[in-house]
């Protein structure tokens, strides 16, 4: 045994080679060029290379794999949104989470637990009515119920009764999930890099070089790329990227921040979030209990993170879960989400010709990770915009055409 | 805590204020056509560098304006709107 330990020791073919190859040079020309190697470029990635035969593929990310929005955000996938177009979109986002381990032979922990949100005024459990009829229209699973259901579903949570956040009903949407947010980037990154995609990390994007109205240079700091078309998803620097092509996006850049407490036994069997608190609470594999909310209140580049905040996350989770107020916070951290002004996503094409947006993901992308993937993927490979996505076009905002997503995406996640 | 300097009530603990994001030229409806309105809607500074924006003091229901960098998150200065020139 001791010799067979030495014989992999001094092996040149061990450790074998990893999953993700390492980074060659850079080639002078790529088919298709994604700025940003987050969980959205690398699930477009892997749609290109299986499904349209498109691997003379670059992802170019700044920093590491998945360090940016892939890695901060709670990992909430649900599809209970409020306009017909959300709805249709997310609910074929859950769809391949549900087959996504399969797609990509790797387990991203797929976990179908189900999402409650709770109503605390009449206000919230109207709006509900109109989710769940948009939700049971469309052919999600979603419902509204009442308090004595809510208490059925979370038997820990504090109904408040008599109190001033008296929890009257709730949004149950069995849809909802949660999943391995670096899982599903590996994964995606695996699947891509086997067929030839090159993933380049620590490779930053300093600008475009124009020929009229179409991008034939892509500037990096490792050289110069002739690119045919190219993709940006680049999460919470969505706006200053799309600026160096000329688009002015109507985007402003929050921080959001979260924290887990430590970890603790298995007893919060579903996702939990509040309305009126806006709080949310999921509890990992780990057994930690990840607490979000909504973003912060003015705009910032910068993930750093505010008592405040966190104050304000503590005192929801703990008028939800009251025993909840001895268990020490273990981490913390934010991101920078992209906001649009009504809280749905850009994407398609844009003025310049050959550039394809997947932007203003804001506090909502990781749960559309693989539906935005497949129809970028498609978008750029048929060269127009994918029937599904074009209510999301940018131009929605010269025409009127807004999708307001607000509600139903606000602090619910 | 992060501290604001209000140009009416001196420094304050930044949770006594709101922000109401940053300034916008003032825009005549009738006059403007159907692209500059949108731009005037949905469209905002947000490079990075210094913003001016426009903030509230809740208690006292005062506006006034702060130059802020919103990478280093630095307000570099505070004044009430009087000073503004023009917004054109």
């Amino acid at each position: 045994m001791p010799f067979g330990l030495l014989k992999y020791a001094l092996s040149k073919d061990y450790p074998v080679s990893g999953d993700i190859p390492s980074a060659s040079d850079l080639q002078s020309t790529y088919d298709v060029v994604i700025i940003g190697g987050g969980g959205h470029g690398l699930a477009c990635a892997h749609y290109l290379s299986k499904y349209h035969g498109i691997s003379n593929v670059a992802v170019l990310e700044k920093g590491y794999l998945a360090g940016g929005n892939t890695a901060r955000n709670t990992t909430t996938i649900r599809s209970n949104y409020i306009t017909n177009e959300g709805v249709s979109f997310y609910k074929e986002g859950v769809k391949l989470y549900e087959n996504m381990s399969k797609e990509l032979d790797f387990n991203i922990m797929f976990s179908q637990r189900g999402q409650l949100t709770l109503a605390h005024t009449e206000a919230s459990m109207r709006s509900f009515h109109l989710r769940a009829e948009m939700g049971k229209h469309a052919g999600t699973r979603v419902e509204v119920v009442d308090a004595k259901t809510v208490k059925e579903i979370s038997p820990h949570l504090n109904m408040d009764d008599g109190g001033s956040l008296e929890i009257i009903g709730g949004l149950w949407h069995a849809d909802g999930g949660t999943a391995r947010h670096d899982a599903v980037a590996w994964g995606y990154a695996r699947q891509a890099a086997r067929r030839g995609v090159e993933i380049h990390q620590r490779t930053s994007v300093e600008g475009f070089d124009f020929d009229r109205e179409k991008i034939v240079t892509v500037r990096t700091n490792r050289g110069n790329i002739s690119a045919g078309q190219v993709m940006i998803a680049v999460g919470g620097m969505n706006y200053q990227m799309a600026l160096k092509a000329g688009i002015e996006l109507p985007i402003r850049s929050f921080p959001l921040q979260a924290m887990v407490t430590q970890p603790l036994k298995p007893w919060l069997h579903t996702l939990v979030s509040s309305v009126s608190l806006h709080t949310y609470l999921v509890q990992s594999a780990r057994g930690e209990i990840v607490i979000g909310g909504g973003s912060d209140p003015y705009q910032l580049y910068s993930t750093r993170s505010t008592l405040d905040m966190k104050e304000h996350l503590a005192e929801g989770a703990v008028q939800m879960f009251p025993f909840l107020h001895g268990v020490p916070l273990l981490r913390q951290w934010a991101g920078i989400t992209d906001m649009t002004p009504d809280y749905s996503p850009i994407m398609g094409a844009c003025p310049v010709t050959n550039l394809w947006l997947d932007c203003g993901w804001g506090t909502w992308g990781f749960k559309a990770t693989p539906v935005a993937g497949k129809y970028m993927a498609q978008s750029i490979a048929n060269q127009k915009t994918s029937a599904i996505i074009e209510p999301f076009s940018m131009e929605r905002f010269s025409s009127f055409d807004l999708l307001n997503e607000m509600g139903a995406t606000a602090a619910s996640h | 805590m992060k501290i604001l300097t209000c140009p009416m009530n001196g420094t304050r603990n930044i949770n006594e204020f709101q922000n109401f994001g940053p300034l916008r030229n003032n825009l005549d409806p009738e006059v403007v056509s159907d692209q500059e309105w949108s731009r005037h809607l949905f469209r905002a500074n947000n490079a990075c560098g210094i913003l001016q924006e426009w903030w509230r003091h809740v208690p006292s229901n005062y506006f006034f304006v702060a130059e802020r960098n919103i990478v280093t998150n630095e307000v570099i200065r505070t004044f009430d709107p009087s000073e503004l020139e023009s917004l054109e």
